[in-house]
């Protein structure tokens, strides 16, 4: 039984209503805690710089966004690794671990286009950019949900389709940075692989309608 | 090498009634996961480690010392707020995992200088084999973060610390009879080498701690197991390395060598620091720990009658090295990773106690969380992935 909710506890539920007219809080309100956070706003360094060679501009908001995406699609083919052992699991949501698998080799190979895109433009593929650090922050609630045991398959496709929706929007962005850096070669391959992201949120998308459904 | 008496008893550091924080003062900005030197990390971590370990023995000394307790809970709760400050340096970009990764640089790396440095052979040897362990740890851990969370432990490691194999994590693990060293001897023993065991026995301590509370943070059953199998080896060597301390040093004693390995420790992150925000962080509390030890040696005095020369060393031992010391480690992999321990001894794989073998084809017979984790699992840059598709 779900204890979490007042109903589950009558008595224990009436007597924490007390509790709004026992408390004579100070005054103030949420607004205190944003001051808090602004001093420390104002006074934060940034999470880290661009690897060597530094660039400025333009270039470097490229080399730090092909970073971030170096980041996600690694982290990004761990999240199908365990999609597969969560569909095995549940095997009667009938989703194809084939297809899966294919879409999991498509984001290695992603991992491997940008690395080899920053190599291209004189940049280390192995150094980590801010915005790589930050995506990592953002996966880390993602990758706890994909590996939990108790979660139904339902609630891990809803947590790739978190990633696949941002991924998407992602790779639109690398289109139109690299574009606006005149490198033709780039757009064409970020544009092939955004055409397979855009089947990988299509697939997901219907895959976790069917399994929501199904409860 | 500098003189370290004259030092020690002339400089009295800032007093305890001086010695003051504020909130704001304990949270301040964390150091950059990326850009800050790898070693600044590690050291963020040994001293978080030291004032634990002095926070623990604080307590332990208070329940069996009513005279004393007055004086440790004053210099306890400086020393909590120490801890604080030094802890909440570490980003929070840092998932659990990558710390857990700096934290096995700590062992890796600061072992290995203490290992090279020790002047009594038998301790050294402890030190050695505790090393590769900890060594096999990193191996485990970083496939454990490719293979989950899909991030190159060395973005951590800064490429001063290998990513290999040392002695299996599933050989590690013994019977409690054969984690118990020898002591070293209070009265005789260099002044180094006390220092030595008290960092590194602190260092291990809060390893253990760390993995126990975040171990079950993690919602993989592969990650679950794993931080329970390498907290159980954690848990193992803080039972080593507490045992080469000899127990019959008074409390008094103890106390003020636990102040002296915190000078001497902070003296050392103070020389090597990169980061000048944090070096003055390390001067501040250096001489916040001059403070505490001229306390402990005052009331070592009036209680025990005896006089602090007889405990504190007669130069200033060289701070520990905090740097790469891959030929070391790959030195002693190549010869002592078939090493064992039979009781008191480190011994050939073949002379292992029954009762260590015994105990371990108990915990290992419904599998190995290390030996799953790290399954095919070689190191390369960026990750193993590119390996395969590249």
């Amino acid at each position: 039984m779900n204890q979490s909710g007042m109903q589950t506890a009558p008595d224990g539920g009436q007597a924490m209503l007390e509790n709004t007219e026992l408390t004579k809080p100070r005054r103030g309100d949420e607004s205190d805690l944003a001051k808090v956070r602004l001093e420390y706003a104002k006074d934060a360094d940034p999470v880290g710089t661009i690897p060597e060679p530094m660039q400025s501009g333009m270039a470097a908001v490229l080399m730090d966004k092909l970073g971030e995406r170096l980041a996600f699609e690694r982290s990004g083919t761990r999240l199908y690794d365990a999609l597969l052992v969560k569909c095995a699991a549940d095997p009667s949501k009938a989703i194809s671990s084939k297809e899966i698998k294919h879409i999991r080799d498509e984001e290695a190979m992603h991992f491997a286009l940008v690395g080899a895109a920053i190599q291209s433009l004189g940049g280390d593929p192995t150094a980590q950019t801010p915005s790589a650090d930050v995506a990592g922050v953002e996966g880390m609630g993602l990758m706890q949900v994909l590996n939990d045991p108790k979660t139904t398959v339902a609630q891990a496709l809803h947590a790739i389709l978190v990633a696949e929706m941002t991924d998407n929007a992602a790779w639109e962005e690398l289109i139109e940075l690299t574009s606006q850096a005149g490198n033709d070669d780039l757009v064409a391959r970020f544009t092939k692989a955004r055409d397979s992201e855009l089947e990988h949120l299509a697939k997901v998308q219907a895959w976790y309608k069917a399994a929501a459904m199904k409860g | 090498m500098r003189r370290m008496k004259p030092t020690l008893l002339e400089n009295r550091g800032v007093p305890l009634e001086r010695q003051k924080f504020t909130w704001r003062d304990l949270v301040q900005k964390p150091i950059s996961k990326l850009d800050d030197d790898a070693y600044t990390r590690v050291r963020i971590i040994l001293m978080n480690g030291i004032e634990l370990e002095a926070n623990r023995f604080s307590h332990s000394c208070a329940r069996m010392n009513k005279a004393l307790q007055a004086p440790l809970a004053q210099v306890r709760r400086i020393e909590q707020h120490q801890a604080t400050m030094i802890n909440w340096l570490i980003g929070p970009d840092h998932s659990p995992l990558e710390t857990t990764i700096a934290y096995e640089q700590v062992a890796i790396d600061i072992t290995a200088a203490v290992a090279m440095n020790e002047p009594d052979s038998y301790l050294a040897q402890v030190y050695r084999f505790g090393l590769l362990e900890d060594f096999d740890h990193m191996y485990r851990y970083s496939a454990l973060l490719d293979r989950l969370e899909g991030k190159d432990a060395n973005n951590i490691l800064q490429s001063y610390t290998d990513i290999l194999p040392g002695r299996p994590t599933i050989d590690e693990h013994r019977a409690p009879v054969d984690d118990l060293r020898k002591p070293y001897d209070r009265t005789s023993a260099a002044p180094l080498s006390k220092l030595h065991a008290l960092t590194i026995m602190s260092a291990e301590q809060q390893t253990h701690n760390f993995y126990m509370n975040i171990g079950p943070m993690y919602s993989d059953p592969v990650a679950r197991q794993l931080y329970a199998e390498i907290a159980s080896i954690e848990e193992q060597h803080t039972t080593q390395y507490e045992s080469i301390i000899d127990p019959e040093e008074s409390w008094l004693e103890k106390w003020v060598l636990h102040e002296l390995t915190e000078v001497y420790n902070y003296h050392g992150c103070m020389e090597q620091e990169s980061n000048p925000r944090i070096k003055a962080i390390w001067e501040r509390f250096l001489d916040y720990e001059l403070g505490h030890l001229h306390m402990a040696l005052e009331l070592f005095k009036k209680h025990e009658k005896r006089d602090p020369e007889e405990i504190l060393p007669e130069s200033l031992p060289e701070p520990i090295p905090h740097a790469s010391q891959r030929e070391f480690v790959r030195e002693t992999l190549a010869g002592e990773v078939d090493l064992r321990a039979n009781g008191a001894e480190i011994v050939p794989k073949s002379k292992e106690g029954k009762e260590s073998i015994s105990y371990r084809k108990q915990m290992n017979s419904e599998g190995s969380p290390s030996e799953t984790v790290a399954a095919g699992y070689k190191w390369a840059p960026g990750s193993e992935l590119k390996l395969k598709v590249a």
